[in-house]
């Protein structure tokens, strides 16, 4: 859904990454418009019309959602995290390590919604079972890897020490 | 895959993580849809509310005076048609006169935003007189049926017949003959990237640069020039990163010809961006078919003839079809040694999207029937499916009474690995009721020997520059679309020169900069690029080590790179490192760049027949596969358990690229097998989201477990073939033949849904039902 020129602005302040910032954005504006046309975030990805895909994930106070089905006015005050805040100082985060190393990427398109996915797991279980990995990435889809080696990479990523 | 499955590969080489894998994984990879920086023009495309019918009216006034409405195009903005077949371009990116599905792009529009954009679309006045709409191949086969093409009688857009062998005498040698009737739905790519594109045209210097999603930037320039008039060298195509692809994006699509023409009539930038379900109305995907398929087969196993009738419903325009058509029969061939084969093929035009190609194009359906028929047959026969393989396994080297050559085949080790894996014979017969296992084989080209744009230049050309910083450039034209191509390049190139792998830098994908390349289709890339960058790279490694032998004050020949060292003698007893050379060589020479080709010699392009090009190629991969399932009598649900996958690629350069690439084709096939199907109501698309057409999700894809087979082709760059494709086939005829063993029911059409597996245990309970009953008064 595209801003409207009717819609009203309201200013939305947001912890970005880690950093608070303040915009002016139309009520009705997606909170994955949000990301990608106004802070220039384009690791947030859109790959269907509306929920189906998962490629937009982001973390919402450390919880995994759909960016495409959100407003962004509903973040007011809150925590957003994309996957260009994952690595700091020049270090990449334990699961884009993984997901690199172990081919957890192929084409890359669902990978950033795939990575914060899996993130927002391990922080809420260290060590996951498969069963685990399969019900938190489970509306996420890739159609590159059938899946293996994101697996594995998971279970790689929660081997390492965060 | 486990790492004890991992034990198992025969390679010796490491594998390496993508080159351009840290990009992907920081979100900093740059797709079509990232790089407008909001200064393009929003585009959006009108589309046919109608399925056949003649344009009455066509005002787009209104629409053109709306404010912030920048461009207006029609099929009256292009009088060209597009496509891939020189001989089959039947499509103008706008329609033109007449609209042959629903969905097909009438006019289009660039505004300041996408809600102008929108608005100017509700504001197009369109009227057509209705035409009868044809949505299966019999409706448009029928006598009597309005012609799509007035040119395609029979709305057949190409029939094949194809003999090869002594077909009388081949069924008479049977000890049994049977045929059966398959059907297979249509099926789409559902890449995760939906379409994109942005196009810019300034007028100041005449000059259109297009990124776009195509998996073959070369078709695309083509046909820009060609629909817009425009000189191919005021054009520039570059590929950024693309999200997939696996046949989608092999044709030149109509959007991209559409935001070009939208970006000259703006004089400016333009950025289109599909949505999921017109992402679906695009198409170009596997065609539903349908396959009569009749084998004879001696009581040892040994079949004796095969013949092969295939219709594929292939919509609304030609796109690939006709090579899809012919790849269904070339096909049969080149995996088992089969004494007579005969083949009729019909490609049919419909009212609805164009089909095109698709992993595994035009091979996956026919394999399917096959290996399920074959199946069929050894079970009568009270023969094993692994045994009744191994009696019809070809001799090599060979070529095929269809004139393909199979120079390398590792069918046999496939077979043996996925055997012992799923250890077969200890669990076959013996599992609980509702569980079972299934096998099949399946195999498919490393690149179409016979490129489709014939123009008698190399078939594959790498630049490798190297200048004063002392990295290594290789140029490849060839489109990394995440199966990583680009890594497979520089992999050839730093083992070729011995150097190290950071060294080597890959662009790829711009016409300005890089060679000329066909393209990421019918798995070329590897064998002949790769031959290309090898080449490029030992002409390089040349001029290194002429500069070097000069260094050492030795003879060239006995100089050698290995580990950025120049060495001599068999110790090494006198060395010089990489980037000495290189600033000796560049002081000598000024920087270099150098041209490495390769080109499929003319005894590997295929029979002299009638589409005999078509299936011909340097190498074919081979691939057998063991699934279990799990079978729910009270639902019908199939769930699969376990895969165990082995693919002869010859070698694989990257293991670690080629088990992803296994994983990825066999899980693919698993769609296609289970629940991928796009259905059509009126030519309304039902499955037009990611939601409604099921591609497996995470929480249903089973463990995949993968042997890697190397019988090193004579001709393969360090042996290598494909490995991206040919286990797609295996998948779902594995599938169907491990339900078979389950629950003791056939099934003959894909997808296996719980619909249609419930459909069949029903139908079963009422013949069981019948014969009690029939057999009660005796």
């Amino acid at each position: 859904m595209p801003e409207t020129s009717q819609a009203r602005k309201r200013l939305l302040r947001v912890k970005l990454n880690g950093r608070w910032r303040e915009d002016a954005v139309a009520e009705n504006q997606l909170l994955v418009d949000y990301l990608r046309d106004c802070a220039r975030l384009t690791g947030v990805k859109t790959g269907c019309d509306g929920g189906e895909c998962g490629a937009c994930t982001v973390l919402l106070d450390g919880v995994a959602v759909p960016s495409c089905i959100m407003l962004a006015v509903r973040c007011e005050g809150r925590s957003v995290e994309t996957i260009e805040g994952l690595a700091r100082q020049g270090n990449l985060n334990r699961l884009q390590r993984a997901f690199h190393e172990k081919l957890g990427t192929q084409c890359g398109f669902c990978t950033p919604g795939m990575i914060l996915a899996a993130e927002a797991l391990l922080r809420r279980i260290p060590k996951p079972s498969d069963v685990e990995i399969r019900a938190a990435l489970s509306g996420n889809l890739c159609r590159c890897t059938g899946y293996v080696k994101i697996i594995e990479s998971v279970k790689a990523a929660a081997e390492m020490s965060s | 895959m486990t790492a004890g499955a991992n034990g198992n590969r025969a390679s010796r080489r490491a594998g390496i993580p993508l080159i351009d894998g840290i990009e992907k994984v920081t979100g900093r990879a740059r797709y079509t849809a990232d790089l407008d920086q909001g200064e393009a023009l929003v585009a959006r495309i009108f589309r046919s509310p109608c399925s056949h019918g003649e344009i009455i009216r066509l005002n787009v006034s209104k629409a053109c005076a709306l404010d912030g409405v920048m461009a207006v195009v029609t099929g009256d903005d292009c009088p060209h048609t597009y496509g891939v077949l020189p001989v089959a371009m039947n499509e103008y990116p706008l329609a033109r006169g007449r609209v042959r599905y629903r969905g097909e792009p009438v006019a289009a529009v660039a505004a300041t935003d996408e809600q102008t954009a929108e608005r100017a679309l509700e504001l197009i006045e369109f009227e057509v007189r209705e035409l009868p709409a044809y949505y299966s191949s019999d409706e448009a086969r029928a006598p009597g049926a309005v012609l799509l093409h007035e040119n395609k009688p029979g709305n057949l857009e190409r029939e094949v017949h194809h003999q090869f062998g002594d077909l009388v005498a081949g069924f008479a040698a049977a000890d049994i003959v049977r045929e059966e009737q398959i059907h297979c739905a249509e099926v789409n790519h559902a890449q995760i990237e939906p379409h994109a594109c942005l196009a810019d045209y300034d007028p100041l210097t005449g000059r259109l640069t297009v990124q776009s999603v195509s998996q073959v930037g070369y078709y695309l320039h083509l046909m820009l020039a060609r629909c817009l008039e425009m000189d191919t060298s005021r054009i520039r195509v570059i590929k950024p990163f693309i999200g997939g692809g696996f046949g989608a994006r092999v044709e030149v699509l109509n959007f991209e010809i559409i935001t070009a023409l939208l970006a000259r009539r703006a004089t400016g930038k333009v950025m289109m961006r599909l949505t999921r379900e017109e992402n679906f109305l695009t198409h170009r995907a596997r065609p539903q078919t349908d396959i009569r398929l009749k084998l004879g087969m001696r009581r040892d196993g040994r079949i004796t003839a095969c013949e092969c009738e295939v219709v594929q419903r292939g919509g609304a325009y030609a796109g690939y079809g006709i090579v899809t058509i012919l790849y269904a029969g070339a096909l049969l061939q080149g995996i088992y040694d089969i004494p007579a084969v005969k083949y009729d093929g019909y490609r049919v035009y419909a009212n609805l999207p164009p089909c095109g190609a698709m992993r595994g194009h035009g091979s996956v359906d026919t394999r399917h029937a096959f290996e399920c028929l074959l199946d069929r047959m050894a079970r009568e026969l009270g023969l094993d499916p692994f045994a009744v393989r191994r009696t019809n396994l070809l001799r090599t080297p060979t070529r095929t009474l269809n004139d393909l050559t199979v120079n390398s085949y590792g069918l046999a080790q496939c077979l043996d690995k996925v055997e012992q894996a799923s250890r077969w014979h200890e669990r076959i017969g013996k599992l609980p009721r509702g569980r079972g296992i299934g096998m099949a084989c399946s195999h498919y080209v490393s690149g179409a020997a016979k490129p489709i744009h014939w123009t008698g230049e190399p078939h594959a050309v790498v630049n490798l520059r190297l200048d004063f910083d002392g990295g290594v450039t290789a140029l490849t034209g060839a489109a990394d679309i995440g199966q990583g191509s680009s890594t497979m390049v520089a992999i050839a190139v730093a083992e070729t020169l011995g150097t190290a792998l950071g060294r080597v830098r890959v662009v790829a994908g711009d016409s300005a900069v890089t060679p000329k390349d066909n393209g990421a289709y019918s798995s070329r890339i590897t064998f002949m690029v790769g031959n290309a960058a090898i080449d490029a790279a030992k002409k390089l490694n040349a001029i290194l080590s002429e500069a070097a032998a000069r260094k050492l004050d030795a003879r060239t020949e006995d100089v050698e790179c290995i580990a950025e060292t120049f060495r001599v003698g068999p110790q090494g007893q006198s060395t010089i490192p990489f980037s000495e050379v290189v600033k000796s060589m560049l002081a000598e020479r000024g920087p270099v760049t150098v041209t490495g080709t390769f080109t499929c010699p003319p005894e590997a392009q295929g029979g002299k027949h009638r589409g005999g090009a078509v299936g011909s190629t340097m190498g074919f991969s081979y691939a057998a596969q063991v699934v279990e399932v799990c079978v729910d009598d009270a639902t019908g649900l199939v769930t699969v358990e376990n895969v165990w996958a082995a693919l002869d690629c010859g070698c694989a350069i990257n293991p670690l690229a080629v088990e992803g690439q296994i994983e990825g084709s066999v899980w693919m096939g698993m769609g296609q097998a289970l629940s991928e199907e796009t259905c059509h109501v009126e030519g309304l698309p039902l499955h037009a989201s990611l939601l409604e057409y099921r591609v497996p999700t995470i929480a249903e894809s089973p463990p995949i477990e993968v042997h890697i087979v190397e019988s090193h082709d004579p001709n393969g760059p360090f042996g290598a073939k494909e490995a991206s494709e040919g286990a797609l086939a295996g998948f779902p005829p594995a599938l169907v033949n491990a339900v078979a063993n389950a629950i003791g029911i056939d099934l003959d059409e894909l997808p296996v849904t719980p619909d249609r597996v419930m459909a069949a245990l029903v139908e079963r309970r009422r013949q069981a039902r019948l014969a009690t009953a029939r057999g009660a008064p005796a």
